[in-house]
Protein backbone atom coordinates (compact mmCIF):
# COMPACT_ATOMS: atom_id res chain seq x y z
CA UNK A 1 0.00 0.00 0.00
CA UNK A 2 1.36 3.36 -1.02
CA UNK A 3 1.94 5.92 1.71
CA UNK A 4 -0.56 8.74 1.31
CA UNK A 5 -0.16 10.31 4.72
CA UNK A 6 0.36 14.01 4.30
CA UNK A 7 1.75 16.90 6.28
CA UNK A 8 0.67 20.41 5.38
CA UNK A 9 2.63 22.99 7.33
CA UNK A 10 2.51 20.91 10.48
CA UNK A 11 -0.96 19.52 9.90
CA UNK A 12 -0.74 15.72 10.04
CA UNK A 13 -3.34 14.06 7.84
CA UNK A 14 -4.17 10.37 7.27
CA UNK A 15 -4.52 11.17 3.59
CA UNK A 16 -4.35 14.26 1.37
CA UNK A 17 -8.10 14.60 0.93
CA UNK A 18 -9.96 17.38 2.69
CA UNK A 19 -13.53 18.58 2.35
CA UNK A 20 -14.02 22.14 1.15
CA UNK A 21 -15.71 24.83 3.19
CA UNK A 22 -19.40 25.31 2.60
CA UNK A 23 -19.88 21.87 1.11
CA UNK A 24 -19.60 19.63 4.16
CA UNK A 25 -21.31 21.64 6.89
CA UNK A 26 -19.55 20.97 10.17
CA UNK A 27 -18.91 17.33 9.28
CA UNK A 28 -21.77 16.27 11.57
CA UNK A 29 -24.26 16.42 8.70
CA UNK A 30 -22.33 13.63 6.95
CA UNK A 31 -21.60 11.47 9.99
CA UNK A 32 -24.21 8.85 9.03
CA UNK A 33 -22.82 8.54 5.53
CA UNK A 34 -19.04 8.52 5.72
CA UNK A 35 -16.32 7.55 8.21
CA UNK A 36 -15.07 11.02 9.15
CA UNK A 37 -11.81 9.61 10.56
CA UNK A 38 -10.86 8.62 7.01
CA UNK A 39 -10.91 12.22 5.79
CA UNK A 40 -7.60 14.08 6.00
CA UNK A 41 -9.20 17.34 7.05
CA UNK A 42 -12.65 18.84 7.28
CA UNK A 43 -12.88 22.53 6.51
CA UNK A 44 -16.03 23.76 8.15
CA UNK A 45 -18.52 26.35 6.96
CA UNK A 46 -17.25 29.93 6.63
CA UNK A 47 -17.36 31.71 9.98
CA UNK A 48 -17.44 35.45 10.57
CA UNK A 49 -17.05 37.63 13.65
CA UNK A 50 -20.74 38.54 13.63
CA UNK A 51 -23.75 36.44 12.55
CA UNK A 52 -24.74 36.70 8.90
CA UNK A 53 -28.09 35.82 7.35
CA UNK A 54 -26.58 35.37 3.89
CA UNK A 55 -28.26 36.32 0.64
CA UNK A 56 -31.88 35.85 -0.35
CA UNK A 57 -33.19 32.73 -2.03
CA UNK A 58 -32.63 31.60 -4.77
CA UNK A 59 -29.00 30.93 -4.02
CA UNK A 60 -28.26 28.10 -6.38
CA UNK A 61 -28.45 27.35 -10.08
CA UNK A 62 -27.42 24.12 -11.71
CA UNK A 63 -25.18 24.61 -14.74
CA UNK A 64 -23.40 22.37 -17.24
CA UNK A 65 -21.16 20.10 -15.14
CA UNK A 66 -21.45 22.35 -12.15
CA UNK A 67 -23.44 24.83 -10.16
CA UNK A 68 -23.55 28.47 -9.19
CA UNK A 69 -24.15 29.55 -5.62
CA UNK A 70 -24.56 32.85 -3.86
CA UNK A 71 -25.07 31.70 -0.29
CA UNK A 72 -23.21 34.73 1.05
CA UNK A 73 -21.52 33.29 4.14
CA UNK A 74 -24.65 32.55 6.17
CA UNK A 75 -23.44 31.60 9.65
CA UNK A 76 -24.22 32.34 13.27
CA UNK A 77 -20.94 34.05 14.06
CA UNK A 78 -17.79 32.96 15.86
CA UNK A 79 -19.24 33.18 19.38
CA UNK A 80 -22.02 30.77 18.46
CA UNK A 81 -19.44 28.52 16.83
CA UNK A 82 -17.27 28.45 19.94
CA UNK A 83 -20.17 27.87 22.33
CA UNK A 84 -22.47 25.56 20.42
CA UNK A 85 -20.68 23.94 17.49
CA UNK A 86 -17.14 23.48 18.76
CA UNK A 87 -18.22 21.20 21.65
CA UNK A 88 -19.85 18.90 19.09
CA UNK A 89 -17.07 18.86 16.51
CA UNK A 90 -14.04 18.71 18.78
CA UNK A 91 -14.39 14.94 19.18
CA UNK A 92 -14.49 14.27 15.43
CA UNK A 93 -11.33 12.28 14.65
CA UNK A 94 -10.15 14.40 11.71
CA UNK A 95 -8.43 17.75 11.36
CA UNK A 96 -11.29 20.13 12.01
CA UNK A 97 -10.43 23.40 10.33
CA UNK A 98 -12.41 26.62 10.50
CA UNK A 99 -12.84 28.74 7.39
CA UNK A 100 -12.64 32.37 8.52
CA UNK A 101 -14.09 35.32 6.65
CA UNK A 102 -14.65 38.97 7.39
CA UNK A 103 -15.36 42.42 6.05
CA UNK A 104 -12.24 44.17 7.37
CA UNK A 105 -8.74 43.05 8.45
CA UNK A 106 -9.76 43.71 12.06
CA UNK A 107 -12.82 41.45 11.65
CA UNK A 108 -10.70 38.64 10.26
CA UNK A 109 -8.18 39.03 13.06
CA UNK A 110 -10.80 39.13 15.82
CA UNK A 111 -12.47 36.01 14.48
CA UNK A 112 -9.14 34.20 14.05
CA UNK A 113 -8.09 35.16 17.57
CA UNK A 114 -11.18 33.47 18.98
CA UNK A 115 -10.49 30.31 16.97
CA UNK A 116 -6.86 30.37 18.12
CA UNK A 117 -8.09 29.59 21.64
CA UNK A 118 -9.74 26.34 20.58
CA UNK A 119 -7.38 23.42 21.24
CA UNK A 120 -9.04 20.98 18.85
CA UNK A 121 -8.85 23.33 15.86
CA UNK A 122 -5.34 22.91 14.44
CA UNK A 123 -5.70 25.33 11.53
CA UNK A 124 -7.80 27.97 9.87
CA UNK A 125 -8.44 28.62 6.22
CA UNK A 126 -8.67 32.33 5.58
CA UNK A 127 -11.29 33.09 2.98
CA UNK A 128 -10.20 36.14 1.02
CA UNK A 129 -12.03 34.94 -2.04
CA UNK A 130 -15.79 34.68 -1.44
CA UNK A 131 -17.47 36.22 -4.51
CA UNK A 132 -20.88 36.51 -2.84
CA UNK A 133 -20.55 39.23 -0.23
CA UNK A 134 -20.62 42.95 -0.88
CA UNK A 135 -17.96 43.93 1.64
CA UNK A 136 -14.75 42.09 2.25
CA UNK A 137 -14.51 38.53 0.99
CA UNK A 138 -13.12 38.57 -2.49
CA UNK A 139 -12.39 42.30 -2.31
CA UNK A 140 -9.28 41.45 -0.29
CA UNK A 141 -8.27 38.54 -2.44
CA UNK A 142 -8.05 40.36 -5.76
CA UNK A 143 -5.17 42.69 -4.95
CA UNK A 144 -1.76 41.83 -3.55
CA UNK A 145 -2.06 44.72 -1.08
CA UNK A 146 -5.49 43.65 0.22
CA UNK A 147 -4.48 40.02 0.53
CA UNK A 148 -1.28 40.90 2.31
CA UNK A 149 -3.05 43.27 4.71
CA UNK A 150 -5.55 40.64 5.86
CA UNK A 151 -2.97 37.89 6.22
CA UNK A 152 -0.63 40.14 8.22
CA UNK A 153 -3.46 41.14 10.57
CA UNK A 154 -4.39 37.52 11.18
CA UNK A 155 -0.83 36.27 11.44
CA UNK A 156 -0.27 38.60 14.41
CA UNK A 157 -3.00 36.90 16.44
CA UNK A 158 -3.04 33.37 15.04
CA UNK A 159 -0.16 31.02 15.79
CA UNK A 160 -1.33 27.69 14.37
CA UNK A 161 -1.46 26.58 10.74
CA UNK A 162 -2.72 29.41 8.56
CA UNK A 163 -4.06 28.44 5.16
CA UNK A 164 -5.18 31.20 2.81
CA UNK A 165 -7.84 30.43 0.19
CA UNK A 166 -7.29 32.24 -3.07
CA UNK A 167 -9.65 33.54 -5.71
CA UNK A 168 -9.25 32.67 -9.39
CA UNK A 169 -11.00 35.92 -10.32
CA UNK A 170 -7.69 37.76 -10.68
CA UNK A 171 -5.19 38.68 -13.36
CA UNK A 172 -2.29 36.86 -11.74
CA UNK A 173 -3.04 34.34 -9.03
CA UNK A 174 0.69 33.68 -8.64
CA UNK A 175 1.25 37.30 -7.58
CA UNK A 176 -1.50 37.03 -4.94
CA UNK A 177 -0.02 33.75 -3.70
CA UNK A 178 3.43 35.32 -3.35
CA UNK A 179 1.98 38.23 -1.42
CA UNK A 180 0.22 36.00 1.11
CA UNK A 181 3.33 33.85 1.47
CA UNK A 182 5.36 36.98 2.23
CA UNK A 183 2.69 38.08 4.71
CA UNK A 184 3.10 34.89 6.72
CA UNK A 185 0.69 32.29 5.32
CA UNK A 186 1.69 28.67 6.01
CA UNK A 187 -0.15 27.28 2.99
CA UNK A 188 -2.51 28.35 0.23
CA UNK A 189 -5.63 26.63 -1.03
CA UNK A 190 -7.09 27.27 -4.46
CA UNK A 191 -9.32 27.82 -6.23
CA UNK A 192 -12.41 29.36 -4.69
CA UNK A 193 -15.35 29.62 -7.07
CA UNK A 194 -15.27 31.50 -10.36
CA UNK A 195 -17.71 34.35 -10.58
CA UNK A 196 -20.50 33.49 -12.98
CA UNK A 197 -24.06 34.23 -13.97
CA UNK A 198 -27.04 32.35 -15.39
CA UNK A 199 -30.29 33.63 -16.83
CA UNK A 200 -33.79 32.20 -16.78
CA UNK A 201 -34.74 33.30 -20.29
CA UNK A 202 -38.49 32.71 -19.84
CA UNK A 203 -38.63 34.91 -16.76
CA UNK A 204 -35.99 37.20 -18.31
CA UNK A 205 -34.19 37.36 -14.99
CA UNK A 206 -30.97 36.08 -13.42
CA UNK A 207 -31.40 32.74 -11.71
CA UNK A 208 -29.65 33.96 -8.55
CA UNK A 209 -31.03 36.53 -6.14
CA UNK A 210 -27.94 38.74 -6.29
CA UNK A 211 -27.47 38.19 -10.05
CA UNK A 212 -24.00 36.65 -9.86
CA UNK A 213 -22.58 33.70 -7.97
CA UNK A 214 -19.64 31.37 -7.68
CA UNK A 215 -19.24 28.56 -10.20
CA UNK A 216 -18.01 25.20 -8.92
CA UNK A 217 -17.98 21.59 -10.02
CA UNK A 218 -16.18 19.76 -12.85
CA UNK A 219 -16.76 22.74 -15.15
CA UNK A 220 -14.01 24.68 -13.33
CA UNK A 221 -11.43 21.92 -13.01
CA UNK A 222 -9.17 22.89 -15.92
CA UNK A 223 -9.02 26.46 -14.62
CA UNK A 224 -8.18 25.14 -11.15
CA UNK A 225 -5.43 22.86 -12.42
CA UNK A 226 -3.89 25.76 -14.32
CA UNK A 227 -4.04 28.01 -11.24
CA UNK A 228 -2.44 25.38 -9.00
CA UNK A 229 0.32 24.84 -11.54
CA UNK A 230 1.07 28.57 -11.66
CA UNK A 231 0.96 29.01 -7.89
CA UNK A 232 3.02 25.91 -7.08
CA UNK A 233 5.78 27.31 -9.28
CA UNK A 234 5.59 30.69 -7.54
CA UNK A 235 5.66 29.84 -3.83
CA UNK A 236 7.60 27.64 -1.43
CA UNK A 237 4.70 26.97 0.97
CA UNK A 238 2.41 23.96 0.41
CA UNK A 239 -0.42 24.30 -2.07
CA UNK A 240 -3.83 22.68 -1.52
CA UNK A 241 -5.69 22.19 -4.80
CA UNK A 242 -9.41 22.22 -5.33
CA UNK A 243 -11.91 22.81 -8.06
CA UNK A 244 -14.22 20.21 -9.54
CA UNK A 245 -12.52 17.09 -8.20
CA UNK A 246 -14.86 14.11 -8.59
CA UNK A 247 -12.41 11.20 -8.73
CA UNK A 248 -8.94 10.03 -7.73
CA UNK A 249 -7.80 10.68 -11.30
CA UNK A 250 -8.93 14.29 -11.00
CA UNK A 251 -7.02 14.59 -7.73
CA UNK A 252 -3.86 13.18 -9.28
CA UNK A 253 -3.88 15.93 -11.89
CA UNK A 254 -3.68 18.41 -9.03
CA UNK A 255 -0.81 16.53 -7.35
CA UNK A 256 1.14 16.41 -10.58
CA UNK A 257 0.95 20.18 -10.98
CA UNK A 258 2.18 20.72 -7.44
CA UNK A 259 -0.63 20.31 -4.91
CA UNK A 260 0.38 18.58 -1.67
CA UNK A 261 -3.24 17.97 -0.72
CA UNK A 262 -6.64 18.49 -2.27
CA UNK A 263 -10.11 19.54 -1.21
CA UNK A 264 -13.38 18.18 -2.48
CA UNK A 265 -16.30 20.56 -2.55
CA UNK A 266 -19.29 20.27 -4.82
CA UNK A 267 -18.57 16.55 -5.26
CA UNK A 268 -19.85 16.00 -1.72
CA UNK A 269 -23.32 16.89 -2.97
CA UNK A 270 -23.26 14.15 -5.57
CA UNK A 271 -21.70 11.47 -3.36
CA UNK A 272 -21.51 12.14 0.38
CA UNK A 273 -18.74 9.53 0.70
CA UNK A 274 -16.69 10.82 -2.24
CA UNK A 275 -13.79 12.05 -0.09
CA UNK A 276 -13.05 8.61 1.32
CA UNK A 277 -13.48 7.00 -2.10
CA UNK A 278 -11.05 9.47 -3.68
CA UNK A 279 -8.51 8.85 -0.91
CA UNK A 280 -8.75 5.11 -1.49
CA UNK A 281 -8.53 5.68 -5.24
CA UNK A 282 -5.34 7.73 -4.89
CA UNK A 283 -3.75 4.91 -2.94
CA UNK A 284 -4.87 2.36 -5.51
CA UNK A 285 -3.56 4.46 -8.39
CA UNK A 286 -0.16 4.75 -6.76
CA UNK A 287 -0.09 0.99 -6.15
CA UNK A 288 -1.00 0.30 -9.77
CA UNK A 289 1.87 2.50 -10.89
CA UNK A 290 4.28 0.89 -8.42
CA UNK A 291 4.82 4.10 -6.53
CA UNK A 292 5.46 4.01 -2.79
CA UNK A 293 4.50 7.52 -1.91
CA UNK A 294 2.33 10.37 -3.01
CA UNK A 295 5.47 12.51 -2.98
CA UNK A 296 6.64 10.65 -6.06
CA UNK A 297 4.09 12.53 -8.16
CA UNK A 298 3.74 15.90 -6.45
CA UNK A 299 4.90 18.70 -8.72
CA UNK A 300 6.30 16.52 -11.48
CA UNK A 301 4.89 18.88 -14.09
CA UNK B 1 -35.32 10.84 13.90
CA UNK B 2 -33.80 7.53 14.89
CA UNK B 3 -33.00 6.28 11.45
CA UNK B 4 -29.60 6.84 9.97
CA UNK B 5 -29.29 8.36 6.56
CA UNK B 6 -28.07 6.00 3.88
CA UNK B 7 -26.63 6.41 0.41
CA UNK B 8 -26.98 3.24 -1.58
CA UNK B 9 -28.04 1.59 -4.80
CA UNK B 10 -31.62 0.41 -4.77
CA UNK B 11 -32.98 -1.95 -7.37
CA UNK B 12 -35.88 -0.94 -9.57
CA UNK B 13 -38.59 -3.58 -9.44
CA UNK B 14 -41.32 -1.73 -11.32
CA UNK B 15 -41.55 1.22 -13.68
CA UNK B 16 -45.07 2.45 -14.35
CA UNK B 17 -46.12 5.24 -16.67
CA UNK B 18 -49.55 6.42 -15.50
CA UNK B 19 -49.47 8.85 -18.45
CA UNK B 20 -46.91 10.79 -20.52
CA UNK B 21 -46.22 13.27 -17.75
CA UNK B 22 -45.26 10.93 -14.91
CA UNK B 23 -43.25 7.88 -13.99
CA UNK B 24 -43.71 5.76 -10.89
CA UNK B 25 -40.54 3.96 -9.80
CA UNK B 26 -40.76 1.15 -7.25
CA UNK B 27 -37.44 0.41 -5.56
CA UNK B 28 -36.28 -2.35 -3.29
CA UNK B 29 -33.21 -3.43 -1.40
CA UNK B 30 -31.73 -6.71 -0.24
CA UNK B 31 -31.96 -5.39 3.33
CA UNK B 32 -35.09 -4.00 4.96
CA UNK B 33 -35.58 -0.38 3.93
CA UNK B 34 -35.29 2.15 6.76
CA UNK B 35 -38.44 3.54 8.31
CA UNK B 36 -39.54 6.66 6.44
CA UNK B 37 -41.77 9.34 7.89
CA UNK B 38 -44.38 10.62 5.48
CA UNK B 39 -43.13 13.87 3.99
CA UNK B 40 -39.48 12.85 4.04
CA UNK B 41 -37.67 12.78 0.72
CA UNK B 42 -34.81 11.14 -1.14
CA UNK B 43 -32.09 12.58 -3.38
CA UNK B 44 -31.46 10.44 -6.41
CA UNK B 45 -28.44 10.41 -8.65
CA UNK B 46 -29.26 10.73 -12.31
CA UNK B 47 -26.86 8.80 -14.50
CA UNK B 48 -26.41 9.26 -18.25
CA UNK B 49 -27.62 12.81 -18.09
CA UNK B 50 -24.86 15.18 -19.23
CA UNK B 51 -27.13 18.20 -18.96
CA UNK B 52 -27.74 17.70 -15.25
CA UNK B 53 -25.26 17.54 -12.43
CA UNK B 54 -26.93 17.52 -9.04
CA UNK B 55 -29.08 14.86 -7.44
CA UNK B 56 -32.84 15.23 -7.79
CA UNK B 57 -34.88 15.60 -4.60
CA UNK B 58 -38.04 13.50 -4.80
CA UNK B 59 -40.66 12.98 -2.11
CA UNK B 60 -41.46 9.49 -0.90
CA UNK B 61 -44.79 8.54 -2.46
CA UNK B 62 -45.40 5.30 -0.59
CA UNK B 63 -43.62 2.63 1.39
CA UNK B 64 -44.87 -0.90 0.89
CA UNK B 65 -43.53 -2.62 4.00
CA UNK B 66 -44.81 -6.05 2.96
CA UNK B 67 -42.88 -5.98 -0.32
CA UNK B 68 -39.97 -3.87 1.07
CA UNK B 69 -40.63 -1.28 -1.63
CA UNK B 70 -40.13 2.47 -1.74
CA UNK B 71 -42.23 4.28 -4.36
CA UNK B 72 -41.27 7.52 -6.08
CA UNK B 73 -43.88 9.25 -8.21
CA UNK B 74 -41.99 11.61 -10.49
CA UNK B 75 -43.35 14.31 -12.77
CA UNK B 76 -41.28 14.59 -15.92
CA UNK B 77 -40.29 18.26 -16.10
CA UNK B 78 -36.73 18.42 -17.42
CA UNK B 79 -33.70 16.49 -18.57
CA UNK B 80 -33.03 14.84 -15.20
CA UNK B 81 -36.54 13.55 -14.67
CA UNK B 82 -36.73 12.52 -18.35
CA UNK B 83 -33.69 10.30 -17.81
CA UNK B 84 -35.33 8.85 -14.71
CA UNK B 85 -38.43 8.05 -16.77
CA UNK B 86 -36.27 5.91 -19.08
CA UNK B 87 -35.09 3.60 -16.30
CA UNK B 88 -36.06 -0.03 -16.59
CA UNK B 89 -36.86 -2.84 -14.24
CA UNK B 90 -33.61 -4.30 -12.93
CA UNK B 91 -31.67 -1.02 -13.16
CA UNK B 92 -30.05 0.31 -10.01
CA UNK B 93 -30.72 3.79 -8.73
CA UNK B 94 -28.41 5.51 -6.22
CA UNK B 95 -30.54 6.97 -3.46
CA UNK B 96 -29.61 9.22 -0.52
CA UNK B 97 -32.32 8.90 2.12
CA UNK B 98 -34.36 9.39 4.21
CA UNK B 99 -33.95 13.17 4.30
CA UNK B 100 -35.67 16.01 6.10
CA UNK B 101 -38.48 15.98 8.59
CA UNK B 102 -41.87 14.67 7.66
CA UNK B 103 -45.38 15.80 8.29
CA UNK B 104 -46.72 15.92 11.86
CA UNK B 105 -47.10 12.56 13.53
CA UNK B 106 -50.75 11.57 13.52
CA UNK B 107 -52.74 11.16 16.69
CA UNK B 108 -55.53 8.61 17.12
CA UNK B 109 -58.94 10.17 16.64
CA UNK B 110 -57.83 13.36 14.89
CA UNK B 111 -59.23 14.38 11.53
CA UNK B 112 -56.73 15.80 9.09
CA UNK B 113 -57.33 17.41 5.71
CA UNK B 114 -54.52 16.61 3.28
CA UNK B 115 -54.43 19.09 0.42
CA UNK B 116 -52.34 18.23 -2.62
CA UNK B 117 -51.76 19.99 -5.89
CA UNK B 118 -50.16 18.51 -9.00
CA UNK B 119 -47.24 16.22 -8.22
CA UNK B 120 -47.42 17.55 -4.64
CA UNK B 121 -50.09 14.92 -4.21
CA UNK B 122 -47.39 12.23 -4.16
CA UNK B 123 -46.22 12.34 -0.51
CA UNK B 124 -49.79 12.54 0.75
CA UNK B 125 -50.43 8.90 -0.15
CA UNK B 126 -47.89 7.68 2.40
CA UNK B 127 -49.16 10.25 4.89
CA UNK B 128 -52.77 9.13 4.46
CA UNK B 129 -51.63 5.57 5.08
CA UNK B 130 -49.62 6.49 8.19
CA UNK B 131 -52.49 8.59 9.58
CA UNK B 132 -54.94 5.74 9.12
CA UNK B 133 -52.46 3.32 10.75
CA UNK B 134 -52.41 5.36 13.97
CA UNK B 135 -56.19 5.71 14.05
CA UNK B 136 -56.48 9.21 12.63
CA UNK B 137 -58.88 10.05 9.82
CA UNK B 138 -57.40 11.63 6.70
CA UNK B 139 -59.53 13.48 4.17
CA UNK B 140 -57.97 14.07 0.79
CA UNK B 141 -58.50 17.24 -1.20
CA UNK B 142 -56.56 16.84 -4.42
CA UNK B 143 -56.29 19.36 -7.21
CA UNK B 144 -54.77 19.37 -10.69
CA UNK B 145 -54.92 21.21 -13.97
CA UNK B 146 -56.89 18.32 -15.40
CA UNK B 147 -57.76 14.69 -14.69
CA UNK B 148 -54.33 13.70 -16.12
CA UNK B 149 -52.63 15.25 -13.09
CA UNK B 150 -54.66 13.29 -10.57
CA UNK B 151 -53.04 9.94 -10.06
CA UNK B 152 -53.46 7.04 -7.65
CA UNK B 153 -56.99 8.07 -6.66
CA UNK B 154 -57.93 4.44 -6.14
CA UNK B 155 -55.10 4.07 -3.63
CA UNK B 156 -55.99 7.29 -1.83
CA UNK B 157 -59.57 6.15 -1.42
CA UNK B 158 -58.35 3.17 0.64
CA UNK B 159 -57.30 5.57 3.37
CA UNK B 160 -59.90 8.31 3.36
CA UNK B 161 -62.58 10.24 1.52
CA UNK B 162 -61.27 11.87 -1.63
CA UNK B 163 -62.38 15.28 -2.94
CA UNK B 164 -61.13 16.48 -6.29
CA UNK B 165 -60.84 19.74 -8.17
CA UNK B 166 -59.53 20.34 -11.67
CA UNK B 167 -58.92 23.68 -13.31
CA UNK B 168 -60.50 22.48 -16.56
CA UNK B 169 -63.37 20.68 -14.90
CA UNK B 170 -62.39 17.31 -16.37
CA UNK B 171 -62.79 15.68 -12.96
CA UNK B 172 -64.43 16.67 -9.68
CA UNK B 173 -65.32 20.26 -9.02
CA UNK B 174 -63.99 22.89 -11.40
CA UNK B 175 -61.53 25.40 -9.96
CA UNK B 176 -58.70 25.43 -7.43
CA UNK B 177 -58.59 23.36 -4.26
CA UNK B 178 -59.52 26.43 -2.25
CA UNK B 179 -62.73 26.71 -4.31
CA UNK B 180 -63.89 23.23 -3.30
CA UNK B 181 -67.26 23.11 -1.56
CA UNK B 182 -65.84 21.41 1.54
CA UNK B 183 -63.80 24.55 2.17
CA UNK B 184 -66.50 26.94 0.97
CA UNK B 185 -68.97 25.54 3.46
CA UNK B 186 -66.49 25.33 6.32
CA UNK B 187 -67.27 27.95 8.90
CA UNK B 188 -65.16 28.03 12.02
CA UNK B 189 -67.46 30.57 13.67
CA UNK B 190 -70.54 28.41 13.55
CA UNK B 191 -69.14 24.94 14.12
CA UNK B 192 -67.77 23.49 17.28
CA UNK B 193 -64.47 21.65 16.93
CA UNK B 194 -66.15 18.28 17.15
CA UNK B 195 -68.58 18.96 14.37
CA UNK B 196 -65.91 20.20 11.98
CA UNK B 197 -64.86 17.90 9.19
CA UNK B 198 -61.18 18.35 10.00
CA UNK B 199 -59.01 19.89 12.72
CA UNK B 200 -55.83 20.61 10.85
CA UNK B 201 -54.39 20.75 7.34
CA UNK B 202 -51.25 19.33 5.75
CA UNK B 203 -50.51 20.64 2.30
CA UNK B 204 -48.11 19.93 -0.55
CA UNK B 205 -48.16 21.49 -3.99
CA UNK B 206 -47.11 24.50 -6.04
CA UNK B 207 -46.26 27.54 -3.90
CA UNK B 208 -49.19 29.75 -5.06
CA UNK B 209 -51.60 26.94 -4.19
CA UNK B 210 -49.98 26.37 -0.80
CA UNK B 211 -50.14 30.09 -0.08
CA UNK B 212 -53.83 30.10 -0.93
CA UNK B 213 -54.42 27.15 1.39
CA UNK B 214 -52.31 28.80 4.10
CA UNK B 215 -54.33 32.01 3.73
CA UNK B 216 -57.55 30.05 4.05
CA UNK B 217 -56.22 28.22 7.12
CA UNK B 218 -55.14 31.44 8.76
CA UNK B 219 -58.52 33.08 8.14
CA UNK B 220 -60.32 30.08 9.58
CA UNK B 221 -57.84 29.59 12.42
CA UNK B 222 -57.01 26.07 11.39
CA UNK B 223 -53.53 24.73 12.06
CA UNK B 224 -51.72 24.21 8.77
CA UNK B 225 -48.39 22.77 7.66
CA UNK B 226 -46.94 23.01 4.17
CA UNK B 227 -44.19 21.06 2.40
CA UNK B 228 -41.76 23.30 0.49
CA UNK B 229 -39.69 22.36 -2.52
CA UNK B 230 -37.00 25.03 -2.71
CA UNK B 231 -34.17 24.32 -5.14
CA UNK B 232 -31.57 22.33 -3.29
CA UNK B 233 -28.14 20.83 -3.78
CA UNK B 234 -26.88 18.67 -0.91
CA UNK B 235 -30.12 17.65 0.84
CA UNK B 236 -28.20 17.41 4.13
CA UNK B 237 -28.14 20.97 5.44
CA UNK B 238 -24.56 21.58 4.37
CA UNK B 239 -24.68 23.87 1.35
CA UNK B 240 -27.31 26.33 2.65
CA UNK B 241 -28.75 26.80 -0.84
CA UNK B 242 -32.39 25.85 -0.22
CA UNK B 243 -33.08 28.34 2.54
CA UNK B 244 -36.51 29.69 3.39
CA UNK B 245 -37.01 32.84 5.44
CA UNK B 246 -38.64 31.92 8.73
CA UNK B 247 -39.32 33.63 12.03
CA UNK B 248 -35.95 32.14 13.11
CA UNK B 249 -34.10 33.54 10.08
CA UNK B 250 -32.96 31.64 6.99
CA UNK B 251 -33.18 27.90 7.51
CA UNK B 252 -32.50 24.95 5.21
CA UNK B 253 -35.65 23.45 3.76
CA UNK B 254 -33.83 20.13 3.32
CA UNK B 255 -32.90 19.76 6.98
CA UNK B 256 -35.33 21.87 9.03
CA UNK B 257 -38.17 21.14 6.59
CA UNK B 258 -39.36 20.39 4.04
CA UNK B 259 -42.53 20.60 6.14
CA UNK B 260 -43.16 23.82 8.07
CA UNK B 261 -46.04 25.09 10.16
CA UNK B 262 -47.28 28.21 8.35
CA UNK B 263 -46.69 30.21 11.54
CA UNK B 264 -42.95 29.53 11.21
CA UNK B 265 -42.85 31.08 7.75
CA UNK B 266 -42.82 34.75 6.80
CA UNK B 267 -45.27 34.43 3.91
CA UNK B 268 -47.39 37.51 3.34
CA UNK B 269 -50.79 35.85 3.67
Amino acid sequence: MADIRTNIAGLQMVNPVMTASGTFGYGLEFADLVDLSQIGGIIMKGTTLNPREGNDYPRMAETASGMLNCVGLQNKGVDYFCEHIYPKVKEIPSNMIVNVSGSSPDDYAACAARINELDAIPAIELNISCPNVKQGGMAFGVTTEGASQVVKAVRKVYDKTLIVKLSPNVTSIADIARSVEDAGADAVSLINTLMGMSIDIERRKPRLSINTGGLSGPAVKPVAVRCVWQVAKAVQIPVIGLGGIMSAEDAIEFFMVGASAIEIGTGNFIDPAISVKVAQGISNWLDCHHLESLHDIIGII
Amino acid sequence: MGNMKQCKDLKIVAVEHPNDGYVLLKLTDTEPLPAVRAGQFVEIKVDNSPQTFLRRPISVNFVDEDCNELWLLIQIVGEGTRQLSRLQVGDMLNVLFPLGNGFMQGVAGERVLLVGGGVGIAPLLEYAKQLKQVGATPYLLLGGRSANNLLQLDLFSKYGEVYVTTEDGSMGEQGFVTNHSILETYNSQLSTLNSQLFQRISCCGPKPMMMAVARWAKQHQVRCEVSLENLMACGLGACLCCVEKTVKGNVCVCKEGPVFDINELTWQI
